[in-house]
């Protein structure tokens, strides 16, 4: 998809909130917390909050370097790849402890969450959410 | 006068009953007695398609996805089927079906959805691991480590074919021509159709409905004046050709005997043909020498400033598609929507410009071409033709950045895609002089974004347009496969909203794609 700023804000919010919420209701309870359940998913849940959090902030900047591209577009593996910095980045302030509510995260439960929840907005995005939404793409992303 | 004494419009001697009427010709709204007069038997219905090539085709799929039954359209056209006219321009410009359009993998006209795009059906069809990766691999480091994925003419074709069935296209078709649409006093418009000779009991058949889309592809070919000239003058149609034309003899004789070609134009089908040319050479091993003459000659990187910078080199401009990528539903589609006048020609002029996708392959038969010196490229515009010494081959004088020069080759290939004026379709000449439609900054219909053609109301009904006769409106990449998608997407929303047709939302949009992928009927 081919998204104008204000697509990519709203598809950020909506699909990782929704989307995103789903799974981790369905994946946290295997997630290697050692933590209660409770204990997890609040955890879970505030990581997510941040993805969408930060992600905001991180969409700005993707905005502007698509600025210099001639076509103005933003080629699919990107949206995949982005994971990566986002995903360091969230890393580095739990473990500073700059993130309110969470507290250690074990490595793996971290990695787990954070790439399956990943991979699975992105590839919804890429395709299938065009089927239930078909305005969707040629409106830049924009729901509403 | 009496009443023995027949009405001068309705009677004139060479209108046989059944036929346009002078009293017809020159009135702008009809009544429906003018029609009954004139003997032009009518048939109602509500939605009427003119063209019945793509962007028929994809508007009537749209409509029969949101639930309107195929009784309801009515699809005139002289074609088969739909795609028979764009077939034969890809193939005559050397795409045959199994080679690629330039197309992205999402705009597939048989599933207005766009998911799963071609790529992913290509992938799952494939017959071997690396026939089924490759397809997945290219969309996904598209177009940074490969080039944009695009799909092969062959599966575009029959993909369409198999949606014409599923959607029972085929009922709504009645051959003919098209000659006028016209406003209809008591609203909706009447679709004169001359029907194949003998196919009727008339002349005419009148179609009389509330709804008009009109989208008749490109109003025809205009050849340059250079071009036009020599074959006036020198009645030769062999040895200077356009690439839109059938010009196989061309590579035929270059098999018979070495030659020299001349091509003209930095497009895309410059480039088809240069691939031909040297695919023949590597095949055959003949001795073809190739100039290609660039009218604007790029040497690198060209825009007006770091945010606009279209890639170039050795006289081509690269993009990936007819327009750059986000016109179709990106940053561009968004501030083109907001342009009005010469604010927006200005705009199409920035973006617009020949160019050709960047592919290595291409690039890597040039550079060949170069380093062996049977490619050359250079900067020029023609000046005349005339045929060579004793009749042999052909001149081509040419005004270059360095003067004056003249250039001998066995075949000059012009590869330039003029298209004629709108008024050159008697349709949309008939629509501008008679039912208040204008014109566009770029001088095509001009239509709103719901591609209603302005000044063309007849309440309640509507008369709308598509496809590349309206090309210079809100939204740029109307004469492309998605481009005609989100016409014909805008065109079925505005139906919704009269009351026509449901709007299609998230629940009937997942069952009527689980319908499609299965291919169950509509």
């Amino acid at each position: 998809m081919l998204p104008t700023l204000n697509g990519r804000l709203q598809s950020r919010i909506l699909v990782t909130a929704i989307l995103g919420g789903i799974w981790t209701l369905i994946i946290t309870p295997v997630l290697p917390t050692g933590a209660p359940l409770g204990e997890s998913y609040k955890t879970t849940f505030i990581i997510l909050l941040t993805v969408i959090v930060l992600g905001v902030l991180w969409e700005f900047l993707y905005h502007f370097l698509q600025q210099f591209r001639w076509e103005k577009d933003w080629p699919t593996s990107w949206g995949l790849f982005t994971g990566i910095n986002e995903g360091l980045l969230i890393w580095l302030l739990i473990n500073l402890g700059w993130i309110p509510g969470v507290g250690q995260v074990p490595g793996w439960a971290f990695v787990i969450q954070f790439c399956t929840t990943w991979f699975l907005i992105w590839a919804v995005q890429n395709g299938p959410l065009r089927v239930p939404f078909i305005r969707w793409r040629f409106n830049g992303g924009r729901f509403l | 006068m009496s009443g023995d004494q027949p009405l001068p419009q309705s009677a004139a001697p060479t209108t046989e009953p059944g036929d346009l009427t002078p009293e017809l010709i020159d009135t702008d709204i009809w009544t429906d007695e003018m029609v009954a007069r004139a003997g032009i038997p009518v048939v109602p219905v509500p939605f009427v398609t003119v063209g019945g090539g793509i962007g028929s085709f994809v508007t009537v799929d749209y409509l029969r996805i949101y639930g309107v039954p195929a009784q309801q359209i009515v699809v005139l056209t002289g074609l088969d089927v739909p795609w028979q006219s764009y077939e034969y321009l890809t193939r005559v410009s050397q795409i045959p079906r199994t080679e690629r359009l330039r197309s992205d993998s999402q705009s597939r006209p048989d599933n207005i959805w766009g998911f799963p795009s071609y790529a992913l059906s290509e992938a799952f069809a494939a017959k071997s691991l690396k026939e089924f990766l490759w397809p997945l691999w290219n969309v996904f480091t598209e177009p940074i480590l490969t080039n944009y994925f695009t799909p092969r003419a062959g599966q575009a074709f029959s993909t369409m074919e198999k949606e014409m069935n599923r959607i029972g296209y085929l009922q709504s078709v009645r051959k003919g021509q098209v000659r006028m649409v016209r406003r209809r006093a008591g609203g909706g418009y009447y679709t004169i159709l001359t029907p194949p000779a003998g196919a009727a009991p008339t002349k005419r058949i009148a179609y009389q409905s509330q709804y008009v889309h009109i989208a008749i592809g490109y109003p025809g070919l205009r050849l340059l004046k250079d071009l036009q000239d020599y074959r006036e003058r020198y009645r030769d149609p062999t040895k200077v050709v356009n690439a839109y034309e059938p010009h196989e003899q061309v590579y035929d004789q270059l098999r018979i005997r070495p030659g020299k070609v001349i091509v003209r134009g930095g497009g895309i089908v410059a480039s088809r043909v240069l691939q031909r040319l040297i695919d023949d050479r590597d095949k055959y091993n003949l001795r073809t020498e190739i100039l290609q003459v660039f009218r604007t000659f790029y040497t690198g990187p060209h825009g007006k400033n770091v945010f606009n910078r279209r890639p170039g080199g050795h006289g081509w401009a690269y993009q990936g598609f007819n327009y750059p990528k986000s016109v179709w539903g990106g940053q561009l589609k968004e501030k083109m929507a907001k342009l009005e006048g010469d604010a927006r020609a200005q705009a199409y002029e920035e973006m617009g410009g020949t160019n050709t996708p960047f592919r290595k392959d291409w690039l890597e038969q040039l550079k060949r071409g170069r380093s062996q010196g049977w490619y050359r490229e250079m900067q020029g515009a023609f000046d005349s033709l005339r045929p060579g010494p004793n009749g042999a081959g052909v001149v081509v004088a040419m005004s270059t950045q360095h003067g004056a020069l003249e250039e001998y080759a066995d075949f000059v290939v012009d590869c330039t895609g003029l298209e004629a004026d709108i008024r050159e379709s008697r349709v949309l000449a008939d629509l501008l002089d008679h039912s208040g439609a204008g014109r566009n900054p770029k001088g095509r219909l001009d239509v709103n974004a719901q591609f209603e053609v302005i000044g063309t109301r007849s309440r309640p009904g509507r008369l709308y347009a598509s496809g590349s006769s309206t090309l210079g409106g809100p939204f740029p990449g109307v004469d492309t496969f998605l481009g005609l998608q989100i016409s014909a997407q805008e065109i079925a929303d505005d139906l919704a909203r009269l009351g026509f047709v449901k709007r299609l939302g998230p629940g009937r949009s997942i069952a009527q794609w689980w319908r499609w992928a299965r291919n169950r009927p509509i």
